[in-house]
């Protein structure tokens, strides 16, 4: 190829580049917009997830409203307790106390405990497969399990198994944003530290939840006769009572043997297949 | 010859299934035990039930009156006892309230509004509350109260009312039927809701493959200066925007009403429904519902009480012939598909349509190839490629530019769409979406 083309092409786009980068440099200089530097330096000790679980627009909106004094350092739901601590020693502050949240997905029902009202082959979008016939699980409180809320988890903590939504507790910091986009209202945040949840969310009368799903809560109260201060009862669904001085835990459940299999530990509902009572006498 | 009219856009499927019933004249369907009549029938607010379990009801009683302006009485369909108000799957997938009827075998009623016989000359005002009574709705789509439409906002100027005889979706014969068998109370009918807009020009669009309906309505049209226009078949045609264009070449603003063109739009089941109410004294307790599909044995028009269910109407069609894939209340393109054979008939369920397993469309999720097709299909000359990759990644403001909210969801792109995308549940979300925000 001809030597001055070459030399001609790199002469322009070198000297442009060298014009432009003057440019930029006098626009930083004069224009520059003063920054609080406490800022910076929260944004810095900040994760930078940006999931917005503090009710924030992101990080840098967040460290602007610690270094104000409008949240403590502690409403960061992703954060460790040292990373907090460090931002308050920073600022001089109080940490406050973090009250760490998790998400849980009320609902058991995959694709072998819940039947299916429809052969649903529209678009796989929870949100939008809900303006059809309500979604095409045949129950009306459940899981729909088409992923609206893995698309929004910005910490890719939530996994769809068999139509149903399971939350991996290591990786879940409480953001919220699948509590919001999920059109049945099955998720909910609870306190991170309870162990056992009752895995439904149908406020429908037993034998109409036994037509359409296996392990959905009857509300036999076994739970709440064995521990009236932990479990509630509303109806015929059971919940645990995160406010509850005392947190059920795994070992609780031996005693309850809950007999659809609703109440679970978190470890459990991953392998729900295996802990239903009913499921298993079918297959034998 | 003129070239027919009609509107630009839509489509004309090879196959539209309409021989499969339009010779066959609608018969009388005996009477069933229970009757179970759907509460939200019509579009706005449903009707607040005025009788309670245990009362005894006579054929046309009134059994629900309507709950504010926009919503429609219901009448009792036959003679009977009321036992109760039962929830039941509807035709929307989720449980609805119903008034279950149970029939005394007698059938029998009086008339329960006095017979105008001299329609011409009564008060426009009485016309219009004797459609309100009778309860009559828009009998071919979304049930909207009739004596609503009629209702023309102030400020608007009405000139024009044209009678929706067009039976654009495949399958259906219903209106087809009713111009054919009854064409005088189509033509009355029109004629009397002609009196009460003050509107000389009444026009009855009647589609190119229903001529014996043509010359029927023409027949009895020529007295009561009614016209009656022949269109190119063309799907959406029946639909209020594309009708009014082809016969008027008026256009309805985006987001505008028909008024807002000069025209008033009704369908042709619902015109002679107005001339049973006015001139039998009867309310709208009865229609003509096409049961059809290629695993029907003998498919063919019923003339069905509201309340009837669907599986009962598929009896008398004489059952299936195969498994079927799917069951459609109304016509392939905007019905309804259903999971209970225990939905029943409403005012505006026209057709019940059931589908081989062959002929269900299963939509993928293959990606568009920017064809174009869809939007040569467009009726409403929207962009359905490009609108639907903004719902897809959630971009509901640029949807909403794209004039999602005129879309009309009668299906034409996604009939064509090489890619089987399913564009119309897509808009959907994006309108639902957007409404929420409003």
């Amino acid at each position: 190829m001809d030597m001055d083309v070459i030399a001609g092409a790199v002469l322009l786009m070198g000297g442009a580049g060298i014009l432009l980068g003057v440019v930029i440099a006098l626009f930083a200089r004069f224009f520059k917009t003063p920054s609080d530097a406490r800022v910076d330096l929260v944004l810095e000790l900040l994760p930078g997830a940006n999931c917005g679980g503090c009710g924030k627009a992101g990080c840098a909106d967040f460290a602007r409203s610690v270094v104000s004094g409008e949240n403590p350092p502690s409403r960061c739901p992703v954060s460790s307790v040292e990373q907090v601590n460090a931002i308050a020693m920073a600022l001089g502050i109080t940490a406050g106390t973090q009250g760490r949240k998790r998400a849980v997905v009320r609902c058991g029902g995959d694709t072998l405990q819940v039947a299916d009202k429809v052969n649903y082959n529209g678009v796989a979008d929870c949100v939008t497969a809900s303006l059809v016939t309500g979604g095409p699980k045949g129950c009306r409180y459940g899981c729909l399990g088409l992923g609206s809320c893995v698309n929004v988890c910005p910490f890719g903590a939530i996994e769809i198994v068999n139509n149903l939504a399971l939350v991996h507790r290591e990786l879940c910091v409480g953001c919220g944003k699948c509590v919001d986009v999920c059109p049945r209202g099955v998720i909910s945040l609870v306190n991170a530290e309870a162990e056992v949840h009752v895995y439904c969310n149908s406020p429908e009368k037993a034998p109409e939840k036994r037509k359409v799903c296996k392990v959905g809560c009857i509300g036999c109260r076994k739970c709440a006769k064995y521990a009236p201060d932990k479990f509630t009862i509303e109806g015929f669904l059971a919940s645990v009572n995160y406010e509850a001085q005392v947190l059920p835990v795994r070992e609780d459940l031996d005693n309850i043997k809950c007999p659809t299999g609703a109440l679970l530990s978190a470890e459990e509902h991953h392998y729900i297949e295996k802990h239903n009572p009913a499921w298993e006498k079918s297959e034998k | 010859m003129n070239r027919l009219k009609s509107f630009k856009g839509g489509i004309h499927p090879e196959y539209d299934g309409k021989s499969l019933t339009c010779e066959r004249a609608s018969v009388d369907t005996p009477l069933l035990e229970k009757y179970y009549v759907l509460l939200a029938e019509n579009a706005g607010r449903p009707p607040l039930p005025c009788v309670a379990k245990g009362d005894k009801v006579k054929k046309y009683q009134l059994i629900a009156e309507h709950d504010g302006f926009v919503s429609a009485d219901l009448h009792a369909p036959t003679s009977g006892e009321v036992t109760g108000i039962v929830k039941i799957s509807g035709p929307l997938g989720i449980p609805a309230d119903a008034i279950e009827i149970a029939a005394d075998g007698y059938d029998h009623g009086d008339a329960p509004f006095d017979i105008l016989e001299n329609w011409q000359s009564e008060e426009s005002a009485l016309l219009m509350e004797r459609i309100r009574a009778a309860g009559i709705v828009g009998m071919g789509g979304a049930a909207f109260p009739s004596h609503v439409k009629l209702t023309v906002p102030p400020g608007k100027k009405v000139d024009t009312l044209i009678i929706n005889g067009a039976e654009c979706e495949p399958f259906l014969t219903a209106d087809h039927r009713m111009m054919v068998e009854y064409p005088q109370k189509v033509v009355t009918g029109a004629a009397i809701m002609g009196k009460i807009l003050n509107v000389s020009n009444v026009i009855i669009g009647v589609e190119e493959n229903k001529l014996d309906a043509v010359t029927a309505l023409t027949q009895q049209g020529s007295e009561l200066n009614v016209k009656v226009e022949t269109l190119r078949v063309r799907y959406p045609q029946g639909s209020e925007k594309q009708l009014i264009f082809a016969l008027t070449e008026r256009v309805v603003p985006s987001g505008g009403l028909p008024a807002d063109a000069g025209c008033v739009v009704q369908n042709a089941a619902s015109a002679a429904a107005v001339y049973d109410a006015v001139l039998l004294g009867i309310p709208l307790v009865e229609r003509i519902v096409t049961v059809t599909g290629d695993v029907v044995k003998n498919p063919g028009n019923f003339r069905m009480k509201i309340g009837t269910p669907l599986m009962e109407g598929i009896k008398w069609a004489g059952g299936v012939t195969e498994e079927p894939g799917k069951l459609i209340l109304g016509g392939p393109m905007m019905g309804l598909a259903q999971r209970s054979f225990n939905v029943p008939v409403t005012k505006n369920t026209s057709g019940i349509l059931l589908l081989s397993v062959g002929q269900a469309l299963n939509f993928s999720d293959s990606p568009c190839i920017r064809c174009g097709r869809c939007v040569g299909a467009c009726p409403m000359k929207l962009e359905p490629c490009l609108l639907c990759s903004f719902v897809e990644g959630g971009r509901f403001d640029l949807a909403r530019k794209g004039h999602v909210m005129d879309c009309l969801e009668c299906g034409a792109c996604a009939y064509v769409c090489p890619s089987h995308r399913p564009l119309v549940q897509q808009f959907r979300r994006a309108k639902s979406e957007l409404r929420k925000k409003k």
